[in-house]
């Protein structure tokens, strides 16, 4: 009977000190990294330099709509009367009728400013972020159609889904004060 | 392996990528001056406010679970704790942040001193301080993955014990694949595959959809077996729990070994006395914990070579090797509009050799790190195996430290914990115990 208590309170010791251990281990660990963080809080952001419009977007976020949205920056853009990020190239003719235009759910506008230039505006309500708009511009025009994450949207994974799923590594964890990479590049600095 | 054509690649890559180099190329017209350009709006994210009402949720529910497992010792207000916190974290918080993916956010940190938000630590930490004191609470009433398996065991089946032992070992694998991927970059498998999260965010696809299905059909017979054979935060928690300072009993007092709990839990959690050992298998018994203790470092050594020899297949989920196989891939034909990582490679400007660096960079980082992993694996084979040579005496039927993850079901089934209810209620005691005190 002896025998077991001695035994028993030794393993209690061997218990009670791994305990502090394991806690001061964790204590430790986790305020290391938390001292270490010099910055603030980092949320996703795309890098318009490397997306290239590919339709992963609309699909691969946990949000249904995508918390992705296409943005338009205006002063690079070239208000094309023929803007190769709203008409379907494949269509043919310029019709903004609805199979003349690239963008599947009307999130695109044009509104006519003077002469043959127009200005396009993006109806964040609708956008599904399948970046058809994008691309086209991209591929032909200025590329001032762009993806971006819209933070009033996203919920911030700890490992975006998007970017995991992304194939041009194009998702980058941005400083949540300066949460958009929007071209043209060097405003958001 | 065949080297591809490098200089013919090139070329056809270049050809390729010229659309992409793309420039202003349609100046900015001269606009009317009363034209008013809009601007593109940069709404902010939201700020840690919610952040903190979810910590703040979480100890609490903590707080509760230790209490009514420890104290109250009720069921049915575990119960209850649990389906606030299926219905707060799984359904409304929808699934994320979780503890058991906040793993990946921690070890990624450690390894690659990327900055991590204090909520990840916060929720990563809270739920191991609460084991080191009171078990795996965290477990029973507050994990949404825990409490959707719970919530439809139907049927518990009883698995054999040394299948019990070796499934759990898959856990410890998910665990070290979990942080080896995490680490290098190569993504947040514990999310890509949580089982239950599809039904928690009404999506994820028709795969992910049936994984979920599948898990709660099997979790219908096999108690909690995410938990159990997979979760990587039940190993944690599990030895957080061994050490913790106090715990959940089966009952309230003393143990009178009616053997009316051995089969209260569905979990394979409770422990029964041990028979005593005789001369001869004890001697045998001797022999063989020295034998699996000098096998050990075998063990180790042969998991370390296996996992190494592993690493180039593993390293394959990893951007950088499938952005790599991919481009020599093209290379071979012409690169077709579905091969994404392909222009994705054009549009970055880097050339082959660059890739290719790259991509034995990685390949190295796997090979040490899974060495490391399977190192780890054999550490963990060996050591349970030496684990379950040690002689343990017990003289209780008690609830296994790891194991127990506080459910309270095993409570109602001891006579005893019956007489502290009655006696709380103020009842007349109706049972005897084995002295023949009431």
């Amino acid at each position: 009977m002896a025998d077991d208590e001695k035994q028993l309170t030794r393993r209690d010791i061997l218990r009670t000190g791994a305990g502090f251990a394991g806690l001061a281990a964790l204590g430790g660990g986790l305020g290391f990294l938390y001292v270490r963080r010099k910055t603030e809080d980092l949320v996703w952001q795309i890098d318009p330099d490397k997306c290239i419009q590919c339709g992963n977007c609309e699909t691969n976020c946990v949000l249904k709509p995508s918390a992705v949205k296409c943005v338009h920056a205006f002063t690079i853009c070239g208000y094309c009367d023929y803007c190769f990020g709203f008409f379907n190239e494949k269509f043919g003719g310029q019709t903004t009728a609805a199979e003349g235009q690239l963008c599947p759910v009307d999130a695109l506008h044009r509104k006519h400013v003077t002469g043959p230039y127009y200005e396009y505006a993006i109806d964040e309500e609708r956008c599904t972020a399948c970046g058809r708009c994008a691309k086209g511009c991209n591929k032909y025009g200025n590329g001032s159609l762009h993806l971006q994450v819209r933070h009033d949207r996203c919920l911030n994974c700890s490992q975006c889904s998007i970017a995991e799923a992304c194939p041009s590594e194009a998702f980058v964890r941005v400083p949540a004060n300066e949460p958009y990479l929007m071209k043209p590049r060097g405003e958001t600095a | 392996m065949k080297r591809p054509p490098f200089p013919a690649l090139v070329f056809v890559l270049i050809m390729f990528a010229s659309p992409l180099l793309g420039a202003e190329r349609f100046p900015r017209p001269e606009l009317p001056p009363d034209h008013v350009q809009p601007v593109t709006s940069r709404p902010m994210p939201p700020g840690p406010f919610y952040g903190w009402i979810d910590t703040a949720v979480l100890v609490v529910t903590l707080a509760l679970a230790a209490h009514l497992a420890l104290r109250r010792r009720s069921r049915a207000a575990i119960f209850a704790v649990m389906l606030f916190s299926l219905v707060y974290f799984g359904f409304y918080r929808k699934g994320c942040i979780c503890p058991i993916g906040a793993i990946q956010r921690v070890a990624e940190s450690l390894g690659t001193g990327s900055a991590v938000s204090v909520f990840a630590l916060l929720f990563f930490g809270v739920p191991l301080i609460f084991a080191l004191f009171f078990g795996r609470v965290f477990c029973s009433s507050v994990c949404p993955l825990g409490a959707i398996q719970d919530v439809v065991l139907l049927r518990p089946l009883k698995v054999p014990a040394w299948l019990e032992h070796g499934l759990r070992l898959f856990a410890y694998a998910y665990l070290g694949l979990a942080v080896l991927f995490a680490v290098t970059g190569a993504g947040y498998v514990i999310c890509r595959y949580d089982p239950f999260v599809s039904f928690f965010r009404l999506s994820g696809g028709m795969q992910m959809f049936l994984l979920g299905i599948s898990f709660l059909v099997t979790c219908l017979f096999v108690g909690r077996a995410y938990c159990r054979f997979l979760c990587p935060l039940g190993v944690l928690l599990g030895l957080a729990s061994r050490v913790s300072r106090w715990r959940t009993t089966i009952t309230p007092d003393e143990c009178i070994k009616c053997r009316l709990c051995e089969d209260a839990c569905p979990f394979g959690s409770i422990r029964k006395p041990t028979a005593e050992p005789t001369g001869a298998n004890r001697t045998e018994g001797k022999l063989r914990l020295g034998l699996l203790v000098l096998a050990l470092p075998l063990v180790i050594a042969t998991g370390a070579v296996l996992g190494h020899a592993a690493g180039d297949v593993l390293a394959r989920a990893h951007p950088t090797v499938l952005r790599a196989r991919e481009v020599r891939a093209a290379g071979a034909g012409t690169p077709g509009d579905e091969a994404l990582r392909t222009q994705a490679f054009l549009k970055t400007g880097r050339t082959l050799e660059q890739l290719r660096a790259d991509e034995q960079n990685v390949l190295a980082e796997f090979g040490v790190g899974t060495a490391i992993l399977g190192g780890f694996l054999g550490l963990v084979v060996g050591g349970r195996l030496v684990a379950l040579s040690v002689r343990r005496t017990r003289t209780d039927y008690e609830a296994d430290r790891g194991r127990c993850v506080a459910c309270g079901r095993c409570f109602a089934h001891c006579p005893r914990e019956h007489v502290r209810r009655q006696k709380l209620r103020g009842e007349p005691i109706l049972i005897k115990d084995q002295a023949g005190k009431t």
